[in-house]
């Protein structure tokens, strides 16, 4: 049985609480950077992230991109979406084709 | 020249063009897959963007109506109400096989089934713009998980088919070249030697005629002599 946990700050995570998930507190990349890796080996199958934290976790975040769990997805903070999430699709396609193109 | 040094003899001739049989045939095999993979990826990516623009939209609204809730109500308040969630998910996870990568496939449960039951406060002390925010919550959940699902198996594909694509090229562009050019320079030493052999037993069959020629004209020399006498 897997989990779903959520990341972020105090603000952003409070209302995925009212829907049973996993919800973890964090202000800072450098508070969250530990609480990421313990999900990771606690068995969590997704971490939503928000993308003012993953702004400073590039490297975390593609330590576990090759990894089938956990799925880090980034959804955008309560300040409203950085363009980060979509940078990473744009990554990935760039990645697989050596171009971007879409 | 080979790169490397290589033993011209029949027996590597050989062993080397396996190999390039060997390597010509896993070039094809991979590129086809590389093909497929792409056209999966690609499908899945357009998905993908679309997906996550929805969700980044119902998310930000979801935002926006906690903000309003949040500026009707005390902050200890709200922490209080949503602070034991009536609703609960349990995740199971499954793997599906896209062109050998595993891919998860996510399937989830909620305790409550009734989308009614999942706010977990009364309704007397907390404002009804609460209500909106976690139903708007409810709502986006769904694709949520999708989006889960489908980004984490495009990151997996993405890897999958960069691996392949080096492989591809690796084998187009070094490996059958180099083969090529060392089963050439095999074939070039060998018919060398060859024509060296060849050469060398005429001149071997050169020298022996000259030598029995000689002993021949010095034999009838010497019987010239005699007979004289």
């Amino acid at each position: 049985m897997y989990r779903i946990a959520v990341l972020g700050d105090k603000d952003s995570v409070l209302g995925f609480k009212a829907l049973g998930l996993d919800v973890f507190p964090a202000d800072s990349p450098d508070t969250a950077r530990p609480i990421l890796h313990r999900l990771a080996k606690q068995g969590y199958a997704i971490v939503y992230l928000t993308e003012q934290l993953a702004a400073g976790m590039g490297a975390e975040i593609a330590r576990y991109k090759d990894e089938l769990t956990p799925a880090i997805i980034l959804i955008p903070g309560k300040e409203g979406s950085l363009g980060i999430g979509m940078e990473q699709i744009k990554t990935a396609v760039e990645r697989a084709v050596g171009a971007d193109i879409l | 020249m080979p790169s490397t040094t290589i033993n011209p003899t029949r027996m590597e001739l050989t062993r080397l063009k396996g190999r390039l049989k060997t390597a010509q045939r896993g070039h094809k095999l991979l590129k086809d897959k590389r093909d497929e993979l792409m056209k999966q990826f690609m499908d899945v990516v357009r998905e993908n963007r679309a997906l996550r623009r929805r969700v980044e939209e119902a998310l930000i609204r979801a935002h926006g109506s906690f903000t309003v809730a949040s500026a009707l109500m005390s902050p200890e308040m709200l922490e209080q109400a949503l602070m034991c969630p009536k609703q609960s998910v349990e995740l199971d996870m499954t793997f599906e096989n896209v062109m050998s990568v595993d891919v998860p496939r996510y399937e989830f449960r909620t305790k409550q089934d009734d989308p009614a039951q999942i706010y977990p406060y009364g309704f007397a002390q907390t404002s009804g713009e609460l209500d909106d925010a976690v139903s708007e919550m409810a709502s986006v959940f769904q694709d949520m998980l999708k989006l889960a699902q489908i980004e984490k198996t495009s990151q997996l594909l993405a890897e999958e088919i960069e691996k392949t694509r080096r492989r591809v090229n690796a084998l187009e562009y070094v490996k059958i070249p180099q083969m090529q050019e060392n089963i050439k320079y095999i074939t070039m030493k060998l018919d060398e030697n060859e024509r060296a052999n060849t050469i060398r037993l005429m001149k071997v069959k050169d020298m022996i005629l000259k030598e029995a020629l000689e002993e021949k004209r010095a034999e009838t020399a010497k019987a010239a002599g005699m007979s004289a006498n």
